[in-house]
């Protein structure tokens, strides 16, 4: 039982560090929608490498469907270079005529097999661990896990080794055009790595929510850092966070866990899109409410200042009148006196308020800029 | 074929189009080294094609390309771009002294990466351009002048002998103007070459000394003492052109 658990586990956390790792340059490259495309339009390539290996869990498979993906890619960017189609609209045209090939030949061909449109579309992790690879007549484990782990490494390896460029063709491409560095090449490269994990993740979650793992970390991730090489550090550890927790809300539930780990992966993102420190909602709206009330000592100061010295200035720096002259409401114009008398802008004389050294120092700062 | 002094950028029956629309006609131009050139004209006249099409970013339908001699592919290492600052995303995550660094990479080819001397040079640019102070600033936080100094420090640290810019200038405040400027003229008195997309006509004899009149067509290009001339302006903005500078 506890194997069972520790099984799928170890898939998740392999399956979701592969998606991470490449989402992280989908992201910055804004193509995330571009993975949605791949990992359905893959399908056709899947289906056609079956009828040939008659093997759901054939290597060829994998290559089948990274080549479609990349074709995917491809036609993609032919229309969208023909200007009569943008890109969002080329993406909805091809990922939906290529998907459908596979959805026919599957109905058509492959009905009475094991490759039913509900596994391609949902996955499910709980049984990915009963495909085990056996070599030698050992036992070493599911088949997922070394597909996932293989795609992890290569990933990995793909990323080290090619750090600068990746991080300079998606931060300036014609940069990199300019100094030699093929970025086209880096695109289709990245493309290929991309339609190959999600195909090899496509047992474990599935197609739709395999976008979930490449996409949700990253930009999970891209709120919390302001450098790359942490950007992919903390999309890794976000998205095994996100599958594991997902696994272990959905098992005592009994619910679906692609479902779950794609909802706990939102449910992270809106958590940190809320309580990241200095561009979260949080501190975005705290931000506002400290420059409001700032904003409105500086009126003040202002008003006393321009009356200041002359025949009015009794008159208007009387605290009970001040809301009558700034048309503020009472209650606001009492605790913008208030905070204006703690910060020690303004000092109160009888009924009057009086600018002190300090106030009249931030008036005259303010009307300068 | 033997050329007693060379060339640093020659331009020969350039066309570059788009389907069938000419974006430039038939370019002919000759830089010759240690010039600080502006390339104006109005908008859509081509000059960011031109510039791109130097540096092989835009495959011309005709025509050919020559950086001292030889064609871009060959002579990349000499040659430094800044693109417009507007041509990515600056909230990308990543820092001023990276940023720089990547001007390194060319230098440095596949795979290697940067190391400590490559981090000393880009001190040096960032020093060059005044931002030293913000080396681990993320380039977001950066205002369009701080952007314009970083994308420069960039092609200084390439140690290129030729420059190509594309509107150093948009956008950027005085100081910021006035210290480019300074860089420019440095460079080019160092004997390189700057080649600069300018939108400025009012600048274009204060900063330059050779200036390329493009409108589709090359209209003429020469020393701005005797091509700045209202003839040519006239010819290059039709009768949009509202001033006209005496020297």
């Amino acid at each position: 039982m506890i194997q069972d658990h520790l099984d799928i586990i170890l898939i998740a956390i392999v399956t979701a560090s592969a998606c991470a790792l490449p989402g992280v340059f989908l992201v910055l490259r804004r193509m995330t929608l571009m993975s949605d495309a791949i990992s359905h339009a893959i399908l056709p390539g899947i289906v056609l490498a079956f009828f040939l290996t008659h093997n759901i869990s054939s290597p060829l498979l994998i290559l089948a469907a990274a080549a479609t993906g990349v074709l995917t890619v491809v036609f993609v960017e032919l229309l969208q270079k023909t200007k009569l189609v943008k890109e969002d609209a080329a993406i909805g045209l091809v990922f939906p005529a290529l998907f459908s090939i596979g959805v026919i030949l599957i109905s058509r061909f492959a009905s009475n097999v094991h490759l039913d449109t509900d596994a391609v579309l949902l996955g499910e992790l709980a049984y990915a661990r009963f495909n085990r690879l056996e070599i030698f007549g050992y036992d070493i484990g599911p088949i997922s896990f070394s597909v996932m782990g293989g795609m992890l490494l290569l990933n990995l390896a793909f990323i080290l080794i090619f750090y600068k460029e990746l991080k300079l063709a998606t931060f300036d491409a014609s940069l990199a055009a300019t100094l030699g560095f093929a970025p086209t090449l880096i695109h289709y490269g990245l493309m290929t790595l991309v339609s190959m994990t999600t195909v090899g993740a496509f047992d474990a979650v599935g197609s739709i929510l395999v976008v979930a793992l490449i996409a949700g970390p990253p930009a999970t991730a891209y709120l919390m850092t302001d450098s790359l090489a942490r950007m992919l550090i903390l999309s890794v550890i976000i998205g095994c966070v996100n599958a594991v927790s997902g696994y272990l809300l959905a098992y005592p539930f009994g619910v679906s866990i692609a479902g779950t780990i794609a909802t706990v992966t939102f449910l992270v993102f809106g958590l940190i899109f809320l309580i990241v420190p200095n561009r979260g909602l949080i501190a975005i709206a705290r931000r506002h409410i400290r420059q409001k009330w700032e904003f409105a000592q500086t009126m003040l100061v202002i008003h006393l200042f321009n009356h200041e010295g002359l025949p009015e200035a009794h008159e208007e720096s009387e605290i009970a009148h001040l809301h009558e002259h700034l048309q503020w409401e009472p209650t606001f114009a009492t605790r913008v006196v208030k905070q204006a008398l703690n910060n020690r802008y303004v000092s109160q004389e009888a009924t009057q308020l009086m600018l002190t050294d300090r106030g009249r120092s931030i008036a005259q700062r303010a009307l300068v800029q | 074929m033997q050329v007693p002094d060379a060339k640093a950028i020659e331009v020969t029956d350039l066309t570059v189009a788009y389907r069938e629309t000419p974006v430039l006609w038939d370019i002919d131009l000759d830089v010759p080294p240690g010039v600080l050139l502006a390339i104006v004209g109005p908008n859509g006249a081509g000059k960011t094609t031109l510039i791109k099409a130097i540096l092989g970013l835009v495959r011309p339908a005709a025509g050919n390309v020559l950086i001292y001699n030889k064609p871009y592919d060959a002579q990349r290492r000499i040659v430094g771009y800044v693109p417009q600052r507007g041509s990515v995303d600056w909230d990308f995550p990543t820092n001023v002294l990276d940023v720089v660094m990547m001007g390194r990479y060319g230098a440095l080819g596949w795979i290697k990466r940067p190391g400590k001397q490559d981090r000393e040079l880009a001190m040096q640019a960032l020093e060059k351009v005044g931002m030293e102070k913000y080396t681990n600033r993320q380039i977001s936080q950066l205002s369009g002048g701080q952007q314009q100094r970083v994308f420069l420090a960039r092609a200084l640290v390439q140690d290129a002998t030729v420059y190509l810019m594309d509107e150093p200038f948009q956008g950027v405040d005085a100081t910021t103007e006035r210290a480019i400027v300074t860089l420019l003229q440095e460079l080019r008195e160092n004997g390189k070459t700057v080649v600069v997309v300018h939108h400025d006509l009012q600048t274009v004899t204060d900063y330059f000394d050779w200036v390329t009149f493009l409108n589709i067509r090359r209209i003429a290009s020469g020393p701005v003492d005797d091509t700045f001339t209202p003839e040519n302006l006239r010819e290059t903005y039709g009768g949009r052109i509202a001033f006209m500078k005496n020297r």
